[in-house]
């Protein structure tokens, strides 16, 4: 069998010779197979030793950055999420902080009012009183006055019709008429 | 063409055909005799390989760029499509030899793709180098299921969820086609690619007709077209078929 094939090879590398097939030329072979075993001993130091690593780390590092770049974006869009969070409460603060000023305002301006409200009615109160008290002072004066004209009236009166009469009892009589 | 026609013309309107002349290795500078140090051909065109290597995955990618240049960005491309491949079909701790299957890739696609040019030679369509490619997966992958798993590697081929009288048929077979592998995966590759470009020469002899010619260079031009394809196609699925591989010696349970 093996003698067979190898006739067979035999005669078809002499067929090759003469009726052309090179790839039969098995004298050949050896050049072919020793400078295919140069060529692929330089190519696979090329590749291993700077074109593998070189393009992966290329690879590697495109990776990387669309990763980081992602992963920025997504912070980015948190912060700009955190700002308007920050913005609303900001703002509700804002809101807040005004309407208690408002509402102080409002209770310092009632209080104020009330205070002079109540001052005014005070003092209201003291100049009435104080009116009062000279009304009736004038009240007062003009009796006691009313009481010496009636009492003096009452003595010329008296005199006139040619009586005497006391002073005293005058102005006793005059004074109880008066009171009643 | 024209010189084409006047060619065949001269060479008195018989057709002459040398499909496969393409494919000879001979040496660059003078004498006959191709021994294995010679510098033939096949170093020019490995050599551009290494070039075209250098250009897209060292030189383009030299910027390091974050936002990458046309040149990076195809580097990165192929970077991702293999490393995903060696990821998805062999698992994680495959990701270990990424850097051996993505050298396997990277000769194959620039072999491939220069041995497109007009009158390049490509190297990828001999079964020397096809041969030397599978051979070294093969046996890398069998030594390392058996560094990895020692004698528990030979699970691969007891197939432990069939009945068990079937199990030593299917044993038979898993074995057989273990060791196929390396020649389908290897012929694969050198046949497509000869085929294509034997293919296109001999629509090219038939151009120096002028009668078919047009038919003849619009079939030059779809068999290009579709050659282009069959150049990433034949890289990719040897790529794969090795990840394939390598998962088996990475988790030989079925």
């Amino acid at each position: 069998m093996a003698t067979e094939t190898h006739d067979a090879v035999e005669g078809a590398a002499h067929a090759a010779e003469s009726a052309g097939m090179p790839q039969l030329d098995f004298s050949t072979w050896g050049n072919q197979i020793f400078w295919l075993i140069v060529t692929l001993v330089v190519i696979y130091l090329i590749l291993s030793k700077v074109a593998l690593p070189r393009v992966g780390a290329v690879l590697a590092d495109r990776a990387g950055t669309i990763a980081n770049n992602i992963a920025a974006a997504d912070e980015l869009k948190q912060k700009a999420r955190d700002a308007e969070a920050a913005y609303e409460k900001a703002l509700a603060d804002a809101r807040a902080e005004a309407a208690a000023i408002v509402e102080a305002t409002r209770a310092e301006a009632s209080e104020k009012l009330k205070a002079a409200t109540a001052k005014a009615d005070e003092q209201i109160a003291a100049k009435a009183a104080e009116s009062e008290a000279a009304i009736a002072e004038i009240r007062a004066g003009a009796l006691e006055a009313a009481e010496t004209v009636a009492r003096d009236a009452a003595a010329e009166i008296v005199s006139a019709l040619g009586f005497a009469a006391k002073d005293d009892e005058i102005a006793g009589a005059v004074s109880s008429r008066l009171k009643g | 063409m024209a010189t084409e026609a006047a060619h065949g013309a001269e060479e008195g309107s018989s057709l002459v055909f040398h499909p496969m002349d393409q494919f000879i290795v001979k040496p660059l500078f003078g004498g006959t005799d191709v021994h294995w140090y010679t510098i033939t051909n096949v170093t020019l065109w490995m050599a551009l390989t290494i070039v075209a290597v250098l250009l897209l995955m060292v030189l383009a990618t030299s910027g390091k760029k974050q936002v990458p240049s046309r040149g990076q960005s195809i580097a990165e491309m192929a970077y991702g499509f293999v490393y995903k491949m060696v990821e998805d079909v062999s698992g994680k701790d495959g990701l270990r030899y990424f850097p051996y299957i993505f050298t396997l890739f990277m000769f194959i696609v620039f072999a491939n793709v220069l041995g497109l040019l007009p009158m390049s030679f490509t190297t990828t369509s001999h079964f020397a180098v096809t041969v030397v490619l599978a051979l070294a997966v093969f046996l890398g992958v069998t030594i390392l299921g058996f560094v990895l798993h020692g004698t528990h590697f030979l699970g691969l081929f007891w197939v432990s969820s069939a009945p068990g009288p079937l199990r030593p048929v299917l044993a038979v077979i898993e074995i057989i086609s273990y060791f196929v592998r390396p020649v389908s995966h290897s012929i694969r590759l050198a046949g497509n690619v000869m085929a294509g470009h034997a293919v296109i020469k001999v629509f090219a002899g038939f151009a120096a007709i002028a009668a078919v010619s047009p038919v003849s260079i619009l079939a030059i031009v779809g068999m290009y077209g579709l050659e282009v394809l069959v150049a990433f196609i034949q890289a990719y699925v040897f790529t794969i078929l090795t990840c394939v591989y390598l998962k088996d010696a990475l988790h030989p349970a079925h």
